[in-house]
């Protein structure tokens, strides 16, 4: 005959055997032996039949409860034992996480590129298309159309390489500046006109602040009614606008180029702040750039009427103002490909200069 | 162009300071380049008066001066053999800095052989004012103690170096900037007319223009009974300050009013020339001259020279001839004032190489006004300086006309500068700097004066009104862009240039920027330098023809890195080559270059080679939006490249949009370019436009949701047969159905027989509007294999 005391050691022993099950088989043989379909609980649930109605008052709630209690125990006891399988799988997975990850080269570009597309969004923003001419240019685009007299001195000042002639006597030049694309966007649209040209161009010169190849931009505005103020006005938002501060003093000094008049250079006011400039502050101007209001002799010779049309024009040196701003001391790397100068100076491809996030 | 300011105040009349008028040059357009005042280098050193010299007790060749000094009376030790008591010396107090010595005396007196010195006498090579090496400097006349050492040397008188823009030869003499600066609102400007020398005698010498177009006027006299000999010291003084060396009177006087009036003159020695000395045209060999230069010429028919009957006595206006020079023995002299037009001389000393003075004035154009009064003022000097007696003048030929005068509207002033300025301050300007001014229409007319050839019109004379009147006056008006709606400006090619250089940077490359120019042989090994792109006056002959590749430097650049030990440099460039000498012949590439080793890694690196090349072409030419999907590869690259490791990326048979692989060894090795080398060439000019579309609106997606089905095909294939071409093949079998061919396995060996490789193939089935039946998968294969069979593949049992 069963009794209480019985279902009170059954539980005790098989709470202990569940409890000291140290793996998933032995639980399970555990769960087996006192739950499966001959186990001790079970065969004591079949023996509930043969039971008096009053016997089976008292033993059936018991037996039933004893069933739950065990299967919730081994339950447990099962997740525990996973739990632990698990971890110690995963320990046994373990890296050295410090060891490196694969090494990707990294690549950038040139600060010359960087400058040039911050100078093309400045000038966009002023209504600027980005003209280009050839670099391989002929006397008549290079100087004959921008006012230089044949044979004056003013071609001397500009260092021309040559090409050996051809069979008919012509020979082509590099183009010394970045003028003759005034030239060729002048004789090939309509005013107004509002461009800006980047590009290579080559003086025969060589020491730390001259390379026989360097950049240059140019700036064009030919209508009826820009004039020198409009010049002035253009060349200052520019100059906040690159250096990025609105502390900005200019100067304008007369100056000569045969392709405009008048003529001007403009100084900015400047400290030196180790190899970059601050603008804007200082006792010393530096000379930026060279500028004009379009000849009329250009203006002629792109077959249109000076009486009618003028504008401005304006050239300047991208290596400088990349150097100036980013504070590169010696020119002469940029055309010299080291990686450490590379890495340095360059920049990311994943950005790129505009209005909304910024120039650099 | 080099003066002093003592000389500009002989033709300006001013009270400002030497700042005050560098800032009105530069703001007039008379760009200073350098001031020297000896006065600020020499402020530390005074006057002082050696009261007492007595020997020194413990050196026989050292004094002890007792000396009267600004900083009261100090005890000086001097070891100069002429320091002797009463007088004049020059002062260096304690700490001063001697510039001749480059250095500066202790802060606290030194004991010298044990007597004490408070200071220093100098000389005047301490000081860099002189040469004088037998002592200290011993001063004549009577200055106080105290005195600037600068005012008592005579070196108080600053000299002002600046820019000369080629449109300006009036200022490469002082009396022209005077004449601007005054203009400018500095001072009042000294315009003494140059009275003339009255001839006590026929001019001996006949003149002749033989040849008007290079010398149109030529005007001469004769001083004779001169005595000549070293210039005075004043004007040795003023030459030499501007850096010219003093020769005998007449040079100087020449010197002289070359720098003071940009009138270059010259004088012969009238015992070394004929009687009829005439400009004409160069006879060559016969006229071979020895110059003052101390070198001979041979003028040619296209020089103009100065000869007489019997010999060439110089080019003109370029440089006399040493023969008839003047020298101390000069008693008779003859004066040349001419005029030469500036193409001929430019010419002349571009093919002479002879620089001078007279040649930097003549070919930038000279006052044709000055001949007479140059030729004047020089009689007048020589007089005054040399003594002798003058002839008549004589002039042959005729002075050039000067520039026609100028219609100009004034309203135009305002139109072009924006500057709001009055008509009335317009000719006050116009008229300060010599132009006559005729108000009596509303269109003026402007004279211009014979010194300002360069003013022609209109525009001319508005920047004269700019420049006085000063660019600081001009107003700042913001460039606003047009109004309506923003286009982006960029064209379609730069935009392309942008993303490829970004795709080429996101691939590990850095950009570079290299010289568009290289060496001649360096070009041959990429096909040679195109027609007409050989310089003619290269820098270096590393870099004397235009570049057909942008990889000669890239692969330059390469080994150096290495050289230096750099891991795994990579660079691009986009750039241009250059095929021939026209416009079109420059195109715009993008090539990439790195080293074909694995680095190192602790999981082990994979050997980099022609596929990563490939993979690094596409990503470019995809960013630079070309249709890579369609792109054909293709082993037809250019001979720079491995005969067997690299490709062609084409459009169709004959469009190459990028060369990619391994470049040749040989090319390398010409090059000394160590190991093997992975490159791309990729030609943007090439790739396709994009199809202009209406809308940026696309096309609805359509996407299927039925399972895709993957079937994998191994084939046997003979080793000619390219797998591009059997991809191509698998995936044309149906067009509808295939929606991918990736090749996943390429085996050669044990189990394939001979002369074959087997490639496998993983091929995506994607049914469109049902599941595919086994028996629809079967007949796809069974295409495929067909397809395959074409190309020559069997499929693998």
């Amino acid at each position: 005959m069963t009794t209480s005391d019985d279902l009170d050691a059954l539980e005790k022993r098989y709470s202990a055997a569940i409890e000291a099950a140290d793996a998933i088989p032995a639980l399970e043989e555990v769960r087996v032996a006192a739950l499966g379909k001959k186990g001790e609980v079970s065969l004591k649930m079949r023996d509930l039949g043969g039971m008096s109605p009053e016997e089976r008052k008292v033993f059936g709630p018991a037996l039933n409860g004893l069933k739950d209690r065990l299967t919730s125990a081994i339950e447990a006891k099962k997740s525990a034992l996973e739990a632990a399988a698990l971890d110690a799988a995963l320990a046994s997975e373990r890296v050295d996480i410090t060891l490196p990850a694969p090494r990707e080269p990294k690549g950038s570009l040139h600060p010359v590129s960087q400058v040039m597309e911050e100078l093309a969004v400045i000038f966009a923003d002023m209504g600027f298309a980005v003209a280009e001419g050839p670099d391989v240019e002929d006397d008549f685009h290079n100087f004959t159309a921008l006012n230089f007299p044949a044979d004056h001195p003013a071609r001397d000042t500009h260092d021309t390489f040559f090409m050996e002639a051809s069979a008919d006597g012509t020979a082509k030049l590099l183009r010394t500046h970045t003028s003759p694309v005034q030239i060729r966007t002048l004789m090939n649209s309509e005013p107004p006109v509002r461009i800006i040209a980047p590009g290579r161009v080559y003086r025969c010169d060589w020491d730390q602040t001259h390379t026989p190849m360097f950049h240059q931009i140019e700036g064009l505005v030919i209508d009826k009614d820009t004039h020198m103020g409009h010049l002035k006005g253009c060349l200052i938002d520019f100059i906040a606008a690159f250096f990025e501060t609105d502390e900005v003093e200019v100067r304008f000094r007369p100056h000569h180029f045969p392709f405009t008049e008048p003529s001007a250079e403009m100084d900015v006011r400047y400290e030196r702040v180790g190899d970059a400039i601050k603008v804007g502050s200082g006792d010393k101007w530096l000379e930026i750039l060279g500028c004009g209001m379009v000849h009329p002799n250009v203006i002629k010779a792109c077959g249109l009427d000076p009486d009618v049309y003028q504008g401005f024009a304006f050239g300047m040196g991208v290596d400088r103002v990349a150097m100036l701003k980013y504070g590169m001391s010696d020119l002469r790397p940029f055309f010299e490909p080291d990686p450490r100068w590379l890495s340095h100076y360059g920049f990311s491809p994943l950005l790129q200069a505009n209005l909304a996030t910024g120039l650099s | 162009m080099k003066f002093t300011l003592s000389w500009l105040k002989e033709h300006l009349e001013t009270d400002k300071s030497l700042a005050e008028i560098a800032d009105a040059m530069t703001m007039a357009g008379l760009e200073i380049e350098h001031i020297d005042n000896p006065a600020d280098r020499l402020a530390a050193f005074t006057v002082a008066h050696v009261k007492d010299a007595q020997p020194h007790p413990d050196a026989d060749k050292l004094r002890v001066c007792t000396v009267e000094t600004v900083d009261g009376v100090k005890q000086i030790v001097c070891g100069a053999p002429n320091a002797r008591a009463g007088m004049t010396a020059i002062y260096a107090p304690l700490g001063a800095y001697i510039p001749g010595l480059d250095f500066a005396l202790d802060a606290k007196p030194r004991k010298i052989r044990g007597v004490e010195s408070h200071g220093m006498l100098c000389s005047t090579k301490e000081l860099e004012a002189g040469d004088d090496h037998d002592g200290i400097a011993d001063l004549k006349g009577d200055w106080a103690v105290g005195t600037p050492a600068a005012e008592a040397l005579g070196l108080d008188d600053p000299v002002i170096d600046f820019e000369v823009t080629p449109n300006r030869p009036d200022w490469l003499g002082v009396h022209g900037i005077a004449r601007d600066l005054a203009a400018a609102g500095v001072g009042t400007f000294k315009d003494e007319a140059i009275v003339p020398v009255k001839g006590t005698f026929p001019c001996p010498v006949k003149i002749e223009t033989a040849w008007p177009q290079a010398c149109p006027v030529f005007a001469g006299r004769v001083v004779r009974g001169v005595k000549n000999g070293p210039s005075p010291e004043w004007l040795q003084k003023r030459l030499k300050a501007i850096g010219l060396r003093p020769i005998n009177t007449l040079v100087d006087i020449t010197n002289l009013i070359s720098h003071e009036r940009a009138r270059p003159l010259h004088v012969y020695d009238l015992s070394k020339i004929g009687t009829t000395i005439r400009a004409r045209t160069g006879h060559g060999k016969s006229d071979r001259f020895e110059a003052l230069d101390g070198r001979e010429y041979d003028p040619q028919a296209h020089h103009c020279v100065i000869a007489d009957d019997t010999r060439c006595l110089g080019l003109g206006g370029v440089m006399g001839g040493e023969y008839s020079g003047c020298t101390g023995t000069t008693v008779d002299v003859f004066i040349e004032s001419a005029w030469f037009e500036p193409a001929i001389i430019r010419t002349t000393g571009r093919e002479t190489g002879i620089v001078s003075d007279a040649r930097y004035r003549f070919e930038r154009g000279v006052d044709t006004g000055s001949v007479l009064p140059g030729l004047e003022l020089a009689t007048r000097l020589i007089l005054d300086l040399c003594g002798g007696e003058a002839s008549e003048v004589y002039v042959a030929g005729e002075v050039p006309v000067v520039p026609a005068p100028i219609a100009f509207d004034p309203v135009r002033v305002a139109r072009l500068t924006g500057l709001d300025i009055s008509y009335d301050r317009i000719a006050s300007i116009l008229i300060a700097l010599g132009f006559g001014v005729d108000r009596a229409n509303p269109v003026w007319t402007v004279t211009v004066p014979s010194w300002r050839r360069d003013c022609t019109e209109g525009a001319d004379l508005i920047e004269e009104v700019a420049r006085i009147e000063g660019y600081d006056r001009l107003p700042a008006t913001s460039l606003k862009r047009p109004a309506g709606r923003f286009e982006a400006p960029a064209t379609p090619m730069q935009n392309r240039v942008r993303a490829a250089r970004r795709a080429a940077a996101n691939r590990g490359y850095q950009e570079a920027v290299t010289w568009s120019f290289c060496r001649e042989d360096q070009a041959a090994l990429f096909g040679g330098h195109g027609t007409g792109l050989k310089l003619a006056n290269p820098i270096s002959s590393e870099l004397d023809v235009m570049r057909p590749s942008a990889l000669v430097h890239l692969l330059l650049s390469l080994q150096k890195s290495l050289d230096k030990g750099l891991a795994d440099p990579r660079f691009f460039e986009a750039g241009p080559i250059y095929l021939d000498d026209t416009p079109t012949g420059q195109r715009t590439v993008v090539s990439m270059v790195r080293a074909a080793s694995a680095g190192r890694d602790w999981k082990g690196a994979a050997q980099p080679d022609v596929f990563d090349a490939k993979a690094d072409a596409l990503a470019v030419l995809e960013g630079a939006g070309a249709p890579v999907a369609n792109l054909q590869a293709a082993p037809e690259a250019r001979e720079w490249w491995h005969p067997g490791r690299s490709g062609v990326l084409r459009l169709g048979p004959k469009n190459v949009l990028a060369e990619f692989g391994e470049i040749h060894p040989g090319v390398l090795k010409s090059l000394a370019v160590e190991g093997r080398v992975l490159a791309v060439e990729a030609f943007l000019d090439a790739v396709p436009a994009a199809k202009a579309k209406a809308t940026k609106s696309r096309a609805a997606l359509q996407v299927s949701d039925l399972m895709a089905v993957r079937r994998d095909f191994a084939f046997l294939t003979p080793e000619g047969v390219a797998a591009g071409d059997l991809i191509r093949a698998v995936a044309g079998a149906d067009k509808q159905l295939i929606s991918d061919v990736a090749l996943f396995d390429r085996y050669a060996g044990k189990g394939v027989p001979e002369g074959h490789v087997s490639l496998a193939v993983e091929v995506t089935l994607q049914p469109q509007d049902k599941t595919l039946t086994e028996a629809e998968i079967d007949a796809v294969s069974k295409r495929i294999i067909a397809a395959a069979e074409k190309q020559g593949a069997k499929l693998r049992a």
